[in-house]
């Protein structure tokens, strides 16, 4: 019980390291630039897990990059839903079509809120 | 024997001394309990000195002296002396309240603020990070107990310097300094003469998180570095940071660096005796107005007109 505990801690402590790494980095890191900015020796599939969890909990983006991820910080949820929006329109070949596609499927609310948000940025 | 109660009021006064002699001739962790436990002590003295001051005014005047079911006025000091005195002590206590309920009304005030800051900053583990450019770390207390760092704190240390900065800020909360900074911090607001000994208490706390640092990371000289980086980055007037948090970047800079650079060999003799120093003023300032309160109490009862007439 006492170990769980201990290992529970040590996992946080690592996650919490490596998410300091990341505020720290300017721009995204793989797992292997993470590793090699921590101060502590760790295996690289260490540092991999640490970065998917703190991914699945939403601290962290990530975008493709080589063969595996980068991954950068997110500022907050919303920042992270946008981040994501960002990422998947520019994956796809026809950025327009994409994006046109996207708006026509808005609910109306939706809609009248994108609408305010151009026409405060157009009009003044 | 009354005149006991004249100790406590002297003795915050030698407070700036105590705290030359004791600060770097103790251990860190020892100093930190001894500092916290003699501010407690002083300030309790103290208080309990002008309540007692207060009571003989008032035992003075004769009308309040029958509510109080005594037979004749009490008399253990001429009125010229315990009128004066007492009014003394109604003002000091007076200040002495303002001063204590404002500074705990702060603590809460600044602790609910840090909290609702960090309700959206992304965390992993018990590190939360506030994307702000000012460099900032602090150990926030709560359930459980947070370590804040600001984003711009993060980009000033390379990689072993944000792990010696966060095993600084784990000592603190798994310390639980902030309640001897809180109490350091009120105890030492009931005494204008007792303020060093509040900064004593801080110095004290941060050494303490900076010997467990350097152990933890194993290297003195880059917990030094780590501090002092962090210390020269942070403007102390733009902090969001609450007074009892501890942080990184608190207490005399330069001290701790010293210290952790040049640690000072503290012999077991003058540990001791400089401990020995604490609890003798804390003996004494217990004792003064121990004996004083119980002589005084020993003058109301007989001007109750209990035990033997004088």
């Amino acid at each position: 019980m006492a170990e769980h505990a201990a290992e529970r801690r040590a996992a946080g402590e690592l996650e919490a390291s490596v998410l300091a790494a990341l505020w720290a980095a300017d721009g995204p890191q793989t797992a292997g630039q993470v590793q090699g900015s921590l101060a502590v020796e760790l295996a690289r599939t260490t540092v991999t897990t640490a970065l998917t969890r703190l991914h699945e909990k939403g601290a962290v983006g990530r975008e493709r990059s080589g063969r595996g991820f980068a991954y950068f910080p997110v500022r907050d949820a919303h920042g992270l839903t946008a981040q994501r929006m960002h990422h998947e329109l520019d994956k796809d070949h026809d950025r327009p079509t994409a994006l046109a596609r996207f708006v026509s499927d808005l609910d109306p609310e939706d809609e009248r809120i994108l609408r305010d948000l151009l026409g405060n940025g157009d009009g003044k | 024997m009354i005149t006991a109660l004249l100790v406590p009021l002297l003795m915050p006064l030698a407070a700036p001394v105590l705290v030359r002699l004791v600060e770097y001739r103790q251990r860190p962790a020892a100093a930190m309990w001894a500092l916290t436990a003699t501010a407690c002590v002083l300030a309790v003295g103290w208080l309990a000195e002008l309540g007692g001051l207060l009571l003989t005014g008032m035992l003075t005047v004769s009308a309040l002296a029958r509510l109080g079911h005594l037979i004749h006025p009490l008399n253990v000091a001429p009125a010229a002396v315990a009128y004066p005195a007492s009014a003394l002590a109604v003002g000091a206590l007076f200040i002495c309240a303002c001063a204590v309920v404002r500074a705990a009304l702060r603590q809460l005030r600044q602790y609910r603020t840090a909290h609702a800051q960090l309700r959206d900053a992304p965390f992993a583990g018990d590190l939360r990070v506030l994307d702000h450019p000012e460099p900032d770390a602090y150990a926030l207390p709560g359930n459980p107990g947070r370590i804040v760092v600001t984003s711009g704190m993060l980009r000033t240390l390379d990689g072993p310097e944000r792990e010696a900065l966060l095993a600084h800020e784990r000592t603190h909360l798994a310390g639980r300094h902030h309640y001897f900074l809180a109490v350091g911090d009120l105890a030492t607001r009931c005494h204008p003469a007792m303020r060093g000994l509040r900064d004593a208490i801080a110095l004290a706390v941060e050494r303490v998180a900076d010997e467990s640092a350097a152990t933890a990371v194993g290297d003195r000289t880059l917990t030094a570095r780590a501090i002092g980086r962090a210390a020269l980055a942070r403007r102390v007037d733009s902090s969001t940071r609450p007074d009892f948090a501890a942080g990184a970047a608190g207490g005399p800079v330069p001290q701790r660096v010293k210290a952790l650079l040049q640690p000072a060999a503290t012999s077991r003799r003058t540990a001791v005796a400089a401990a020995g120093l604490l609890l003798a003023c804390s003996a004494v300032t217990g004792g003064g107005a121990a004996v004083g309160l119980v002589s005084l109490h020993h003058h109301v009862e007989i001007a109750q007109g209990e035990g033997h007439d004088d």
